[in-house]
C-alpha cells in the first residue's frame, strides 16, 4: 500500500473520532439532572457546597471550554471521578476491561471456528441437506434475542445439567495471582491448569451467547463468497491440472473466499462490543458492559461517557484495521 | 426431494407471511382476544404454572408472572410495544433516509459532505451503545425509546438511497429531465425516487425485525418501556429472577419475540428474491 494512501486515510479518521467525541459530550452534557447535586445527594448539602462542587467540577463554564477540557482531559486519559466508586473513572474501566475483553474474544472465536467451516460446506455442497440446515440455522442464529438464549443455555446446561457454572467468570478458589487481568492468560502464567479450566466452564456460555448471531452472519457471508470464488476461471484451471479437491478448496478458493469474511467480521464487531452489555448482564460477567448498565442507573455519568466513547473509539479504530488488511490483502484493491 | 426443496422455500415464505399478519392482528385486536387484564395483579397466583402442568389453571394457560399477571395477555398486549416501535421507528428512518440520500447523492457537493459525514459518525457507535446512551441521557419511555433509536437507524436506509441515486443521477431518463429543465427537487421525487424504490422498501422490511430486537433488548436492560405496560423485553427480564422455579415467565415471552422476528426474517428474504433477482446467490 503506498504511503500516500495510508495518510489519507489516516487523516479521514481525525474527523470521524472528532465527531464522535462531539456527539458522546454532547449526549451527557445535555443530560437533565446536575453531576454536583447527585455526587451530594443524601449529605444534606447547602446550596452554596453544591455551587462550590459545580465549580471545581467545571460545570459553570460553557459548553465549548467544557468541550475542550474534555477533550484535552480525554486524551490524557483523565475521565474524572466516577461519582459511584469515588475513583477515577480511568481505573475503574480498567479494571472491568480485561473480562470484556477476553469474553469478546472467545465469542469472536467462536464466531468463526463455527462459520468458516459451514459456510464452505454449505457452498461446496450447494442444495444438499447441510447447506439448507445452515440456512435455516443462519436465519435462527440472526433472530435469537441474545439476552432469552444466554437465560435458555443456564437454564439447560447450569441449572438442570450442572455441567457449566451459573454465573461470574471464575470460582474465588481458582482465582490465579493477578498480572495481566485476563484470567486465561494468567491461569497459564502462573501454570495452574484448574484455574484455567475453571475460567473456561465459566467463559464457554457467555462466548456462545455473544458469538452466535454474529457466526450466523460470517456463516451466509463465507458460503456467498466461496460460491463466488469457485465460480473462478483459476479454480477450473487447478481442477484441470489434477489437484485434490481439498486442496482446491483449501489453497485456492478458501484464501480468496475469506477477504469478506474479514470485513463482515470488522463490521460485527460493533454488534459484539453491544451485545456485551445484554450478555454480561445475563451471565454476571464482571465486565464494562454490566458496569455501564448498572452505571446508567445510579446516575454515574462521567462513567457511561468514558465507556461510550471507549466502544465508539474502538469500533471506529476496528474498521479502520479492517480496511487496510482488506486492501493490503486483496491485490485488486491495492494501488 | 428436489421437488420439495424448491417448493419449500415458497410455502415458508407464505407461512412466515401468515404469521406476521397474525401478530399484527393480535396487536390491533389485544383487547378483544386478551382473556386477562394484563397488569391485573393477584397474588394468589403468584408464579402460576401452565395449564398443562399439574398446579396449573387453563383459565391462565401460559401460567403467571410474580405478580400474578396473565403471561398470556401481558404477551398479546406486548406485541402493541414491539410492532408499534419497529414500524415506526423504520418509518421515520427511511422518510430521513430517503431525504438525505437523495440531496446527497444527487446534488453532492457540501450537501453530499455534509450528510456522508454524518453518516460516517453515527456509523462509528455500536448500535446498541449508542441508544443505551441516549437512553441513559433522555429516560426510559416509549417516544424517547423511538427517538433514540431513529437517530441512528436513518443512516441504513440512506446510505442505500445515496449509492443508488449516484447511479440513477447519471441514467438517460434523468439526463432527459434536466434537458427539459425540470427542477432539482421535481427530479429527485418524481424521476429519482420511484425508481430507487424497491430496494428501500427491501431494506426496511429486514430492519424492522433488527429494531424489534433492540427495542427488546432495551426493554430488557431496563432502559425501555416502563412498567407496568408490557413488553416482551422487559417480560424476559422479570422472569429471570424465577428462573429456578418458574421457567415460564421468560421462556414464553422470549419465544414470541424470536417467532415475530423469524417470520419478519423469512419473508422479508422471500420479498428481497422477488423484487431483485442479483440477490439469487
Amino acid at each position: 500500500m503506498r504511503p500516500a494512501l495510508l495518510l489519507q486515510r489516516l487523516l479521514h479518521l481525525v474527523p470521524v473520532l472528532l465527531g464522535v467525541t462531539v456527539i458522546v459530550f454532547l449526549m451527557m452534557s445535555l443530560t437533565p439532572g446536575d453531576p454536583a447535586e447527585i455526587m451530594l445527594a443524601n449529605q444534606n448539602a447547602t446550596p452554596e457546597q453544591v455551587a462550590s462542587l459545580r465549580h471545581d467540577m467545571g460545570l459553570d463554564r460553557s459548553l465549548p471550554v467544557r468541550f475542550a477540557s474534555f477533550v484535552g482531559n480525554a486524551l490524557r486519559g483523565d475521565f474524572g471521578q466516577s461519582l459511584f466508586h469515588r475513583r477515577p473513572v480511568a481505573d475503574v474501566i480498567a479494571e472491568r476491561l480485561p473480562a470484556t475483553i477476553e469474553l469478546s474474544a472467545a465469542a469472536l472465536i467462536f464466531a468463526l471456528l463455527v462459520a468458516i467451516p459451514l459456510g464452505v460446506v454449505a457452498a461446496v455442497h450447494r442444495g444438499g441437506i447441510l447447506d439448507r440446515l445452515a440456512t435455516v440455522g443462519s436465519l435462527f442464529g440472526v433472530s435469537l434475542p441474545g439476552f432469552w438464549f444466554g437465560i435458555l443455555l443456564l437454564l439447560a446446561f447450569a441449572v438442570n445439567l450442572r455441567l457449566l457454572p451459573v454465573s461470574g467468570a471464575i470460582d474465588f478458589a481458582h482465582q490465579p495471582p493477578t498480572v495481566t487481568g485476563f484470567l486465561t492468560i494468567d491461569s497459564l502464567l502462573s501454570g495452574r491448569l484448574d484455574s484455567l479450566g475453571n475460567a473456561l466452564a465459566h467463559l464457554l456460555l457467555p462466548a456462545v451467547t455473544l458469538g452466535l448471531p454474529m457466526a450466523a452472519i460470517l456463516m451466509r457471508v463465507t458460503r456467498a463468497s466461496m460460491l463466488e470464488v469457485l465460480r473462478q476461471d483459476y479454480i477450473t484451471f487447478a481442477e484441470a491440472k489434477g489437484l485434490s479437491r481439498a486442496r482446491i478448496l483449501a489453497l485456492h478458493a478458501l484464501k480468496n473466499a475469506l477477504l469478506p469474511t474479514v470485513t463482515v467480521a470488522a463490521i460485527e464487531t460493533g454488534s459484539l462490543l453491544g451485545g456485551n452489555m445484554v450478555v454480561e448482564t445475563v451471565f454476571g460477567w464482571p465486565g464494562l458492559g454490566r458496569l455501564v448498565v448498572e452505571s446508567i442507573f445510579v446516575r454515574n455519568y462521567p462513567l457511561v461517557q468514558a465507556a461510550v466513547l471507549l466502544y465508539a473509539v474502538t469500533y471506529v479504530l476496528v474498521n479502520f484495521v479492517a480496511d487496510l488488511l482488506y486492501t493490503v490483502l486483496n491485490p485488486k484493491v491495492r494501488m | 426431494m428436489r421437488r420439495l426443496g424448491n417448493l419449500l422455500p415458497g410455502k415458508l415464505a407464505k407461512l412466515a407471511a401468515a404469521a406476521v399478519l397474525a401478530f399484527v392482528l393480535m396487536a390491533a385486536a389485544a383487547p378483544l382476544l386478551a382473556p386477562h387484564d394484563p397488569a391485573a395483579t393477584d397474588l394468589f397466583r403468584r408464579l402460576q404454572p401452565p395449564g398443562w402442568m399439574a398446579e396449573g389453571d387453563w383459565a391462565y394457560p401460559l401460567g403467571c408472572d410474580a405478580l400474578g399477571r396473565d403471561i398470556l395477555s401481558r404477551i398479546i398486549y406486548g406485541a402493541r410495544v414491539s410492532i408499534f416501535i419497529g414500524v415506526v421507528v423504520v418509518l421515520i428512518a427511511t422518510a430521513i433516509g430517503i431525504a438525505a440520500g437523495l440531496a446527497a447523492g444527487y446534488l453532492r457537493g457540501w450537501v453530499d459532505r455534509v450528510v456522508s459525514g454524518l453518516i460516517d459518525i453515527l456509523l462509528g457507535f455500536p448500535y446498541l451503545i449508542f441508544a443505551v446512551g441516549l437512553m441513559a441521557m433522555m429516560g426510559p419511555g416509549v417516544l424517547n425509546m423511538v427517538m433514540a433509536l431513529a437517530y441512528k437507524e436513518w443512516v441504513v436506509p440512506a446510505r442505500v438511497v445515496r449509492g443508488e441515486t449516484l447511479a440513477a443521477r447519471e441514467t438517460e431518463y434523468v439526463e432527459a429531465a434536466r434537458a427539459m429543465g425540470a427542477s432539482s427537487t421535481y427530479i429527485m421525487a418524481r424521476e429519482v425516487l420511484p425508481n430507487i424504490l424497491s430496494p428501500v422498501i427491501v431494506v426496511a422490511s429486514v430492519r424492522i425485525a433488527q429494531v424489534i430486537i433492540l427495542e427488546a433488548s432495551l426493554s430488557f436492560l431496563g432502559l425501555g418501556v416502563q412498567p407496568p405496560t408490557a413488553s416482551w423485553g422487559s417480560m424476559v427480564a422479570d422472569g429471570r429472577g424465577y428462573i429456578l422455579d418458574a421457567w415460564w415467565v421468560s421462556t414464553f415471552p422470549g419465544l414470541a419475540i424470536l417467532l415475530l422476528v423469524l417470520s419478519i426474517n423469512v419473508a422479508s428474504q422471500a420479498v428481497r428474491d422477488a423484487m431483485d433477482p442479483r440477490f439469487h446467490d
